[in-house]
């Protein structure tokens, strides 16, 4: 198997460096490069992976292999962004000496996540700063869901004790304001505490996986075909974007090619998506500064869009559209226009919603310099995303790893340095037109043919890096293929994961009443973080 | 402060027609439940593999099979239907029902050797159909219930127990000028202290189980419960497993549930409409 030409003077540069230290490279696809290694050796090859080459490490999580291995394993996996490519760093920890070494103080980035394989795996997480559990609650007994030995079904007696150990913030004139799970508004569940000093927030400690529904665990227990139908429920706001980056997984793993049509099909959808969520937030950024009417009209536009994916998919949510080797459902000559007519009965109407918006001076106010989440820490964190790119970060996978259609089209990836909820609002704006002229641009050349190709039954063993630009930020979604075409493990890393702990470093020094419209600037999944 | 009034001017009413309006109204252009054909269907194990969530399942006993359809379940997906010719998607979606009970369609077959059926023994019954009362007769009723029960107007507290958020993507739409839930009434509090209803989505994950216990308790009788989605219904595609409790009926008692994935915002105002319907009235 070859490696991509731009991949190549830095796996030299590795080999080089680490010698025998690594013990295997294993270029299981062109841009997909695994490296076999001990722990050791992790800080110092995602040190020199960073510094040097620029790589971002965008998951790392545990894999239960002592069948067929022995050992767990480690699985970090870092993007080279420039060099279009991932490199896959595979470690094994034996089950006799069940801990690693936490990169957490050189990388904040891995924080949540390192606690969330100390509690699904039980390895235990040496040297982190805050050790405490993320992804069970505290009242959850000793278990381990994630590995092979806990049965998907296990019933728990009812939980005793303490549900979370807060860090204790004190001082004179400190309170704490506890808020939720359950919020005042329509949307998901999770725990915040703030500590406040008269106005400003001083700190905020989030505690999230109140939706966890062992989706992971899930995926481990049903054929590969109906994963495709789980992915769609990961998070409900982006389906289409889950469900293709466990298709894409899936294919990869076969070493199987989407049709163009297919891919083209994906790629609207996958705009749709977009657009939709992005005007629905728009909305609800005027609403929480008071805006209601701007609101009202966001509402209806996200109606329209609805509508249509209704028309184009058989559902509101595109659910149902996305399938393994394609996509579900043909698009006729009719649907095809109906898409091109709504492009440009939308475009009017966005602009006319955006010009209300920016228009309003008392909007602006309330919006500009309000949680404003720095670069340094948004590139810290690995903030993705609207966020990163409001904050700096500049990636995109559409660009950077083009996936479905999305080299075949033209688009700017926007960005800004601010980190504030006006740019935050400003690079939805700008997505929401360059999802219009993406669209666009492929309804005047749409590729005909074949929308689904067969996908053969998985070789267990067989694993593979899936991903997508959700409108969110990025998708990834890894599988280790089992016997009978069923999965021995998917791991599914959605962007709020990774942005959340970022919203207690925006919220700092803000007031709590400004905390729903940065909140809602952010607009993470609860569900898609606690799976 | 003109302009904006302009363009509001310029959009015109965008509020759809009401319960109250003329039926027949195509109100779904998208996938809605499965139906079978019962009497001509040949071998029901194809869809039943098919099936990602369970809805559609079957157990042979002594050369007897019966098939069962959860709509409570189901997620519209169609992949049956494409597995069967017998199976046919439609677009109804409004399938509100009082009891779990009502959401289950069960046939029986005789088998031949082969595992194919031979014979239709039970033809399938649901209660379902009887059940659901045109929106229309809701709405003209929904007034006087309203003025007399709840004075004029309902309050209802949104509970997201472990969704995906799809539910909530569509609950938001209620209020959006589209569908205007406020014009019957109805509105959505922050605190279940000022609740009449509960609208509960999700599977009840294991941490949110507490949470909805504490805020059923905090909403004043007489209060209602509302199950959204096939998850809130019956876990849905989560089922019940260590994180998952499988519906919210597990954990509260629930008046009605509206089955979907996630249900359209005309399914759910079907569904908080037939709720309403049941409230007994004020003492
Ligand atoms: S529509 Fe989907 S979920 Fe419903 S019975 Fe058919 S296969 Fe099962």
């Amino acid at each position: 198997m070859n490696i991509l030409p731009g991949l190549q003077p830095i796996v030299a540069d590795l080999t080089d460096r680490f010698g025998r230290r690594i013990e295997g490279v294993f270029p299981v696809r062109p841009d997909e490069i695994y490296f076999h290694t001990a722990m050791e050796l992790v800080p110092g090859f995602c040190a020199q992976l960073c510094r040097k080459w620029n790589a971002r490490l965008v998951s790392l999580f545990a894999d239960d292999a002592r069948k067929p291995d022995g050992v767990f394993h480690l699985y970090y996996v870092l993007a080279l962004d420039a060099a279009h490519g991932f490199f896959i760093l595979r470690v094994p920890v034996p089950p006799e000496q069940p801990w690693f070494t936490s990169l957490t103080n050189a990388l904040p980035a891995v924080n949540w996540q390192e606690r969330e394989i100390q509690d699904l795996f039980g390895l235990r997480l040496e040297g982190h700063p805050n050790p405490r559990r993320c992804a069970l609650h505290d009242d959850w007994p000793e278990v381990y869901p994630l590995r092979k030995d806990f049965d998907l079904k296990t019933v728990f007696p009812p939980f005793k004790g303490e549900r979370h150990k807060f860090r204790k913030v004190e001082g004179e004139g400190v309170f704490q304001v506890p808020v939720g799970p359950v919020h005042a508004g329509i949307i998901e569940p999770g725990h915040f505490l703030f500590s406040v000093a008269g106005e400003p927030v001083l700190y905020l400690q989030i505690r999230l996986f109140y939706t966890h529904k062992g989706t992971e665990k899930l995926f481990e227990n049903i054929p590969v075909t109906h994963g495709v139908c789980l992915a769609e429920s990961i998070s409900g706001d982006s389906s289409f974007a889950h469900a293709t980056a466990f298709c894409h997984a899936v294919e990869r793993a076969a070493s199987v090619e989407v049709p163009p049509r297919a891919r083209a099909v994906r790629t609207v959808c996958l705009e749709l998506e977009r657009l939709y969520n992005h005007i629905a937030d728009i909305g609800a950024i005027a609403t929480d500064v008071a805006f209601v009417v701007a609101n009202a009209h966001a509402m209806r536009l996200k109606e329209q869009v609805l509508r249509l994916n209704e028309q184009l998919t058989g559902n509101r949510l595109l659910r149902g559209m996305a399938a393994l080797g394609g996509v579900r459902f043909n698009w006729d000559a009719g649907q095809i226009n109906l898409l091109s007519r709504f492009l440009s009965e939308l475009r009017p109407q966005f602009d006319s919603l955006v010009e209300m918006v920016q228009e309003s001076s008392s909007t602006r106010d309330r919006l500009e310099t309000t949680g404003i989440l720095k670069p340094g820490i948004a590139c810290d964190l690995g903030v993705t995303g609207i966020a990163g790119r409001a904050s700096g970060c500049d990636h995109d996978l559409r660009r950077d790893f083009p996936h479905a259609a999305y080299d075949q089209v033209k688009f700017n990836v926007p960005g800004y340095r601010e980190g504030d909820v006006l740019r935050r609002m400003q690079v939805r704006i700008d997505e929401v037109r360059e999802a219009l002229a993406i669209i666009g641009q492929l309804v005047d050349k749409f590729p005909e043919g074949p929308i689904r190709v067969k996908v053969p039954a998985l070789a267990p063993g067989t694993v593979a890096l899936g991903y997508v630009e959700g409108w969110r930020g990025e998708i990834f979604h890894w599988i280790r293929a089992a016997e009978n075409n069923r999965l021995a493990r998917c791991k599914v890393k959605d962007p709020s994961l990774q942005n959340w702990p970022a919203m207690s470093e925006a919220i700092l020094g803000n007031i709590i009443p400004d905390f729903p419209v940065i909140n809602k600037s952010f607009n993470l999944s609860y569900s898609g973080t606690d799976r | 402060m003109f302009d904006i009034l302009r363009k509001s001017l310029a959009a015109g009413i965008v509020t759809e027609a009401g319960p109250t309006a003329t039926p027949g109204l195509a109100r779904c252009v998208g996938r809605g439940r499965p139906e079978i054909d019962f009497a001509n269907w040949k071998d029901a194990r194809p869809a039943v593999a098919a099936c990602p969530t369970g809805a559609l399942a079957c157990v042979d006993r002594g050369g007897i099979r019966t098939v069962r359809l959860d709509l409570g379940k189901c997620t519209f997906c169609g992949l049956c239907a494409e597995a069967d010719a017998s199976v046919r998607m439609t677009h109804a979606c409004e399938l509100t029902a009082m009891r779990r009970e009502d959401l289950k369609v069960t046939a029986k077959y005789e088998l031949g050797p082969d595992g194919t059926h031979r014979k239709l023994l039970a033809p399938p019954r649901s209660t379902l159909d009887s059940q659901v009362s045109s929106l229309d007769a809701l709405g003209t009723k929904l007034k006087e219930r309203l003025d007399k029960v709840l004075g004029r107007s309902l309050h209802i507290r949104e509970v997201d127990a472990g969704s995906c958020n799809g539910c909530e993507v569509e609950i938001v739409g209620l209020n959006s000028p589209v569908y205007d839930i406020e014009r019957f009434g109805i509105h959505f509090v922050a605190s279940p202290r000022h609740a009449d209803m509960l609208l509960v989505t999700g599977p009840v994950s294991r941490n949110m189980e507490l949470a909805l216990r504490k805020t059923y308790d905090a909403t004043p009788a007489p209060r209602l419960v509302v199950a959204v989605g096939a998850c809130g219904c019956s876990g849905g595609i989560f089922g019940a497993n260590y994180a998952s409790l499988g519906g919210v009926d597990k954990v509260i008692p629930v008046d009605v549930y509206i089955p979907g994935c996630p249900p359209n915002p005309h399914a759910l105002l079907h569904g908080i409409l037939t709720a309403i319907g049941r409230l007994p009235g004020k003492a």
